[in-house]
């Protein structure tokens, strides 16, 4: 039996060694190298498990200076089933690299690594957080975009102007973790159902409890829990690369 | 050697006590190998990891209790469903896991459903009997169907659910686009319920259109439709320049003119862009059409044609008359007809056709058309499959023109022809055939479109639902969509309204579009005076939308027609409108109303009743509401408000009898002031047209 595990082992061994080799046989060449890799944009992101992030990442690798550096080689890890298109790729002239990431099938929040090598060959790294959705969240968004964001989120667009400036009471907009955090599940619910005077806060928030059923109000929470900043405890577990 | 192998028999097999040995250690040995296999199962292993993971839980006795070691399966028989999947998934109904990352230990995520109502095959596929990974995981000479990647995962939700579903987003853009981009004119595809998908994006009919365009842009627009308007969702035929020469000969020629859809008009078309402009915005042009504006950005609604590069594409008197009666060129068009006058509509007409390219046709020289090439042309037209979306005179329809696509979803993938280095799989067939058609063969029909990554798999996932299982799952799973009714208004009123095109935007017994409201109990909701007047010169009701309803410079005739159709026919039985009076209501029951609107309720974070002080803009502006609705219906509204309108997002409050009548009493005592500035501005800051770029 030792045998057979020893055996297993190594063909493991020889698989993942020749699956190495091959990666790094198709990484370009670095031109330069930087000493700090910073996010340009693309970090906290959410779609749905499994699918294409509505925008691209872009990471830039700079120098001492903080000046940005050309032909700088960038790789993206992430836990597995992140797929990365592309998964590596040489710093351009604005000292930036593009990737466009499908996120796992599982929700959560995923840990995206990128990494470049500075002068003396050692490792630079940035972790950037990205949200994957489940049912249940999809369907809270779905709630979020019906009901709430109006007032809720203070950004306007074209086809959706926001209410937020015109209330007296600010409503939190639900990436606000400091304060959501602290509140619990029930609370939540609490407010969400009866209304904002159910915890003494203002009868500007209605009572939503006749309208939405109680699946659409916990689908509500896990969506606000889901992109909470900085995270909540029930946001799910985070799918980093071991 | 042979020595060696002689001694070897000897000393194994040379006296029969020795043999007797050898040959019982041997049987020992095969017999051992079963149970071994099973000791050293995958399951097991994953049994005990899991067992040495909850140990160190804090709640660790709880799921001690619940685990149950061994080979676990649902089996349900009506379902055909035998998955042992749960041998290894051990902990997909602890909700006390679901911070763990690894799998399989994992909780699954909440659904609607349960694990020991549908099993697990029944929405991820893969090998449900299966006891190894890569058995139940991966496609096996013994079995096909691979577990399905996670991005695809709605699809399964659409075997039983026919209809969208608040949860399922990337289903509802997958069939919405099946339909918008027009699949189901060549791929039938049959639905389990025996019903065939509908195609609504409404492809114009290309029998007269001489009329309306010249040969040069069918020329281009047949090259590449996505150069004139990149919204445009006719896809790439990738026509080489003499067949695309042809085709539009024999458009061109195939053509017969229709009396009255080209008129010259005494004013010629005005090169004022101001007032073009005014116009365009004031009639809501972009409530349907959209333009793209000077940073790149498509602005402006999708119910009717991008309009960035129009003045390439229409003739000059064909352009006139449409914009005078569209009707007269395509009947049953979505764009109404506006009673625009004659200068109007050369304002009109010369403020579109001043949007154009100079670039787009200068390279596009076509000699006089010859015969052969029109009945070339004719062929190609044929061959193509033209008709399919478009009507086309003497030319009929082609039926099953392209493969049905109704059990797509489970196509065996022994079948399928792959690109080389493609993954082996169904979705990434299908997805690869909606990316690329042509690369699978070139002399393949299938055009070329130019969908999104997240448009594709959207697509896949609409394909994927159409399979076996979804036509055998028992019938009383089934979930049906609501059907869109064929309603059409009645009488005089009903053709007046068929040409003002009303159930393009609003939605009346369950037929119609959504972008405006509902009116399926207008006639219940609103005072006829308002009505009357709205009609001549619509106000806004919403200062936060874009889209709003133009003004149709409608007789009096006209008005009172369409107003006393509306006052008569769209009744609401559960509003009776003499049950309350629209004045003299005490100031008492007023001024409770009153703190009722601002304490309890705080009805201001949506609605203006006081443009002084209040300030919300989701709601209608109420400050003329005591003019507008009928007092009966503000009842029933602030008693249940998604029992006059489903799906609107006032939320219900569950009133007393007391404060919905309160709240009555104080709104209809708000017959309206002056109108403040501050609205004024909004309604102007919310407009479309300043958006849209000028060229």
């Amino acid at each position: 039996m030792r045998a057979y595990v020893a055996f297993l082992l190594g063909f493991a061994l020889l698989a993942t060694s020749c699956s190495h080799k091959q990666e790094s046989a198709a990484l370009p060449k670095p031109t330069a190298y930087g000493s700090a890799i910073v996010e340009s944009s693309g970090g906290k992101q959410i779609a749905q498990t499994g699918s294409l992030l509505p925008q691209p990442l872009v990471v830039q690798v700079n120098d001492e200076q903080g000046n940005a550096v050309t032909g700088a080689l960038v790789e993206f890890t992430a836990a597995l089933g992140v797929t990365f298109d592309p998964a590596s790729g040489l710093t351009d002239s604005s000292g930036q690299v593009t990737t466009n990431i499908s996120l796992g099938g599982m929700a959560g929040r995923y840990q995206i690594l990128a990494s470049t090598f500075d002068k003396s060959h050692k490792k630079v790294e940035l972790k950037i957080e990205e949200i994957a959705l489940g049912y249940q969240q999809t369907l809270g968004r779905h709630l979020n975009d019906q009901y709430c964001e109006r007032c809720h989120n203070p950004e306007s667009t074209v086809e959706r102007v926001s209410n937020y400036d015109n209330l007296e009471v600010k409503p939190h907009p639900f990436t606000e973790g400091d304060a959501l955090n602290k509140m619990s599940d029930a609370d939540l619910a609490a407010i969400i159902t009866h209304g904002g005077p159910a915890l003494n806060k203002s009868a500007l928030m209605p009572v939503w409890g006749n309208t939405l059923s109680k699946p659409d109000i916990e689908a509500l929470i896990s969506y606000i829990r889901a992109v909470s900043d900085p995270p909540s405890r029930g946001a799910g577990p985070v799918f980093a690369k071991n | 050697m042979k020595e060696k192998l002689t001694s070897l028999w000897q000393n194994l097999f040379g006296d029969p006590v020795r043999a007797f040995g050898v040959v019982s250690l041997i049987f020992l040995v095969s017999l051992a190998i079963a149970p071994a296999k099973n000791y050293f199962s995958e399951w097991r292993h994953y049994q005990h990891d899991y067992l040495g993971m909850i140990r160190n839980r804090s709640e660790a006795n709880t799921l001690q209790r619940h685990f149950h070691g061994g080979i676990q399966q649902i089996w349900l028989p009506e379902l055909g469903v035998v998955d042992r999947c749960t041998s290894c998934h051990v902990g997909l109904k602890e909700a006390g896991l679901a911070d763990v990352s690894t799998q399989p230990f994992r909780t699954h995520p909440v659904i609607p459903h349960k694990l020991e109502q549908f099993g697990c095959t029944v929405c991820h596929r893969g090998q449900g009997a299966a006891t190894t990974v890569a058995e139940a995981h991966n496609s096996t000479l013994a079995w096909e169907q691979p577990i399905l990647p996670a991005k695809y995962i709605e699809s399964s939700c659409g075997q039983c659910h026919r209809g969208p579903l608040p949860g399922t987003p990337v289903l509802n853009q997958g069939r919405s686009l099946l339909s918008r981009y027009g699949c189901v004119h060549c791929h039938t595809v049959k639905l389990p319920d025996g019903s065939t998908m509908k195609a609504d994006d409404d492809p114009p009919s290309l029998s007269h259109i001489a009329d309306k365009t010249t040969r040069e842009w069918i020329y281009a627009w047949l090259k590449d439709p996505q150069a004139y308007a990149a919204t445009a969702t006719m896809p790439n035929f990738k026509l080489s320049d003499d067949d695309a020469r042809d085709m539009s000969a024999f458009l061109m020629a195939n053509s017969t003119a229709v009396a009255g859809d080209t008129i010259a008009l005494s004013a010629k078309p005005s090169s004022d862009p101001a007032a073009g402009a005014s116009l365009y915005g004031e009639s809501f042009c972009a409530s349907c059409h959209a333009v793209q504006n000077a940073a790149g950005n498509i602005v402006g609604g999708d119910i009717g044609p991008e309009l960035t590069r129009v003045g390439n594409k229409v003739k000059p008197e064909w352009l006139q008359a449409w914009v005078r009666n569209p009707r007269a060129y395509d009947a049953g068009t979505a764009m109404p007809h506006y009673r625009f006058n004659d200068p109007q509509i050369a304002t009109l007409s010369g403020f579109l056709l001043a949007k154009a390219d100079s670039d787009l046709l200068t390279n596009v020289h076509l000699d006089a058309a010859t015969p052969e090439q029109i009945a070339h042309g004719k062929r190609l037209v044929s061959d193509y499959g033209c008709a399919s979306c478009h009507e086309i005179s003497g030319i009929k329809k082609p039926e099953n023109f392209a493969p049905e696509l109704s059990r797509i979803g489970s196509k065996p993938v022994t079948q399928l022809i792959f690109l080389p280095g493609m993954p082996h799989t169904l979705p990434d067939y299908i997805a690869g055939k909606i990316r690329q058609p042509r690369a699978f063969s070139p002399g393949l029909k299938m055009p070329q479109y130019t969908f999104t990554s997240v448009q594709i798999d959207s697509l896949t996932t609409a394909l994927l639902a159409l399979n076996e299982r979804s036509t055998t799952l028992p019938s009383s799973l089934a979930v049906a969509a609501v059907p869109e009714s064929d309603y059409q208004p009645a009488g005089k009123a009903g053709k007046l309204m068929n040409d003002l095109a009303c159930l393009s935007c609003h939605r009346i017994n369950g037929h119609g579009g959504d972008m405006a409201p509902d009116l399926t109990w207008e006639g219940s909701s609103v005072q006829r005076q308002w009505l009357v007047e709205f009609l001549k010169n619509p106000g806004t009701l919403r200062p936060a939308l874009i889209r709003r309803m133009p003004r149709f410079n409608l007789t009096d005739a006209e008005t009172n027609e369409l107003t006393d159709y509306i006052m008569a026919v769209y009744q609401s039985p559960t509003v009776d409108r003499d049950s309350m009076p629209l004045t003299g209501y005490s100031q008492g029951q007023i001024e409770l109303g009153r703190q009722l609107f601002y304490g309890k309720y705080s009805c201001q974070g949506c609605h203006i009743v006081d443009t002084k002080t209040d300030k919300g803009y989701i709601g209608p502006t109420l400050t003329h509401v005591g003019s507008r609705l009928a007092a009966a219906w503000i009842y029933q509204w602030m008693k249940n408000p998604q029992a006059l309108r489903s799906g609107t997002i006032e939320p219900n409050r569950a009133m007393s009898d007391e404060d919905a009548a309160a709240l009555t009493a104080f709104l209809i005592s708000q017959k309206g002031g002056e109108k403040s500035p501050r609205l004024a501005k909004a309604a102007r800051h919310g407009a479309p047209t300043e958006e849209v770029a000028r060229k």
